[in-house]
């Protein structure tokens, strides 16, 4: 049995009424799953379900009302450095260059600067980005500009990343390049993730399970296991003919298509 | 800025202006008198170059734009530090500024220069008052600037940096304060020229010093060349501000995209 890297136990989420008097809205509710050492697990659901809700916890920004959340065995009550978030939009810096907003999260953490340096270079490389290691943010377009931010949650080496939709801004076609370079990145550092998504077939591309939410108050309704090879080619995985299966069952889950107007 | 200068259209354009100003300074000598505009209206050019050198050696105008500029930077400066500091404490605090906003609104209406005389009586016919004026009317484009820029920071970043266990002070010189420096120099663009104003005004309620005092002064006499000389070296020192602003401003704030785009 591999370690658990993230857990859930029980967890709910209530937010205070934005009026007096009215109930508390509950944005997650009894939410209970384990993710192990190495796995990704992409968590799907209707908007404003919760998802975002549940990532914030993880980090440490938000506490859970009830319950726990768990990394590395830990109990998650503040920002933490076993876990590094990654949104829709790239955060960048716009005052500094590339390598230096790869650099941030290690600049904070007080890391010497030449070590920082070898670090964000060597994974500007990985991402493909080494040519723009002196380049400011704007000089770059939408898929590097994420691709940088990717490099910058990587660079302070967490053993889980939160990402919440991270490619949901771009175009079809940077985007599945993009899944491309995450799903060999996390299979070659071995890293654990949890994937935010809406994207149906991003889901199933790039993770090993899929965890489904219900409406708002959030809980997991179904937790699929993605039985297809080669999760480090996410573009082989969408051409398996398994993939098409899975969407229709998820779709079913979702209630897609089912609404008459 | 080398590249820019051996570039055949910029060269043109250089030309022009050139030659704009050649044209400008004729009209200025012949125009007046060509319309029967008598001299003591307008005085032609030379006659404002022959009272500047006039001055420059019975009336000490170095001695009084030195006076001027002095308190023009001192007000300036301490102004900027003020309006930045207070910028920052109420962009931090939303309840500061909520209880404080509707006297930092009465102030920002109030008309800055209508001070000087409370001042002048104040502080008698010092440098003070005008250092005053000055520090007054440059608070506010620059205050207003900074607050408006700490507000505008995504929430999402400070997220960020507090996700990677990022202190308040780290926010703070990390996010912050870079974020705020693009209005922070707007705001001391639009401060250098009105500083300029504050102290001239503050002269002219009163005083013996200064080239708003030699305004006065050149009024009296019924010179008007010595108002137009007057006129200019306030000019002058107001460009060179502005200039000294827009210097630092291009070395600091390399990263605009419209400035990078320029430079490359
Ligand atoms: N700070 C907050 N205060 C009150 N309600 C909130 C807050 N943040 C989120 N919510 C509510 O919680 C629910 C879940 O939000 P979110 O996690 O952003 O959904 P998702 O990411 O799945 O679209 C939403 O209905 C939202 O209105
Ligand atoms: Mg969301």
């Amino acid at each position: 049995m591999k370690t658990i890297r993230l857990e859930c136990r029980n967890v709910t989420k209530r937010f205070a009424a934005q009026r007096k008097g009215e109930a508390p809205i509950v944005a997650v509710q009894n939410l209970n799953f384990k993710i192990a050492d190495g796995e990704v697990v992409s968590l799907i659901g209707p908007s404003g379900c919760g998802k975002s809700t549940l990532l914030n916890m993880g980090s440490g920004l938000d506490p859970a009302s009830d319950g726990e959340v768990m990394v590395d065995g830990e109990k998650v009550i503040k920002p933490n450095e076993h876990v590094a978030f990654m949104l829709q939009k790239d955060l960048l810096l716009p005052w500094r260059t590339i390598r230096q907003n790869v650099e941030f999260g290690l600049e904070i953490r007080g890391v010497p600067a030449s070590e920082r340096k070898a670090t964000a270079l060597g994974l500007l490389k990985k991402c493909r980005l080494p040519d723009f290691a002196d380049h400011y943010p704007h000089q770059l377009s939408g898929g590097m500009r994420q691709r940088a931010a990717l490099a910058r949650t990587l660079a302070v080496d967490p053993a889980v990343l939160l990402m919440d939709e991270p490619f949901s801004a771009l175009d079809a076609q940077t985007k599945m390049v993009l899944q491309q370079d995450l799903g060999r990145t996390l299979a070659e550092t071995g890293k654990t993730a949890l994937f935010v998504t809406h994207d149906l077939v991003e889901a199933i591309a790039l993770s090993d399970r899929v965890l489904v939410m219900s409406q708002r108050p959030g809980t997991i309704i179904e937790e699929i296991v993605v039985d297809i090879p080669g999760r480090d080619n996410p573009m082989e995985r969408r051409k398996s003919p398994k993939t098409g299966p899975y969407i229709a069952q998820l779709m079913s889950l979702l209630h897609i298509g089912e609404e008459v107007h | 800025m080398g590249s820019e200068l051996s570039n055949p259209a910029t060269q043109r354009m250089m030309i022009g202006s050139f030659l704009l100003a050649i044209v400008f300074l004729a009209v200025w000598e012949w125009g007046p008198a060509a319309f029967g505009i008598p001299q003591f209206i307008i005085p032609p050019a030379s006659k404002v170059w022959d009272e500047f050198l006039r001055m420059l050696t019975r009336d000490r105008l170095m001695f009084h734009t030195g006076i001027t500029a002095m308190q023009v930077v001192v007000g300036f400066v301490l102004g900027m530090i003020l309006g930045m500091l207070v910028g920052f404490l109420l962009g931090m605090s939303p309840t500061a500024e909520f209880v404080l906003s509707p006297y930092i609104l009465a102030l920002q209406i109030a008309p800055k220069v209508a001070f000087a005389p409370l001042f002048v009586i104040w502080f008698g016919y010092t440098v003070y008052p005008k250092i005053l004026v000055a520090i007054l009317i440059v608070f506010f484009p620059i205050m207003i600037n900074v607050l408006g820029a700490v507000r505008a920071i995504d929430p999402d970043i400070v997220r960020l940096a507090r996700s990677f266990n990022a202190s308040k002070l780290q926010i703070f010189w990390k996010i912050e304060f870079p974020a705020s420096l693009p209005p922070f120099f707007a705001g001391l663009r639009i401060a250098a020229t009105l500083a300029v104003i504050g102290v001239v005004v503050g002269e002219l309620v009163g005083g013996n010093q200064g080239l708003g005092y030699l305004l006065t002064f050149g009024e009296g006499a019924g010179n008007t060349p010595m108002v137009f000389v007057t006129i200019i070296m306030l000019t002058v020192i107001g460009i060179l501000l502005y200039g000294a602003i827009v210097l630092i401003e291009n070395r600091v704030l390399h990263w605009l995209p419209g400035r990078a785009r320029r430079a490359s």
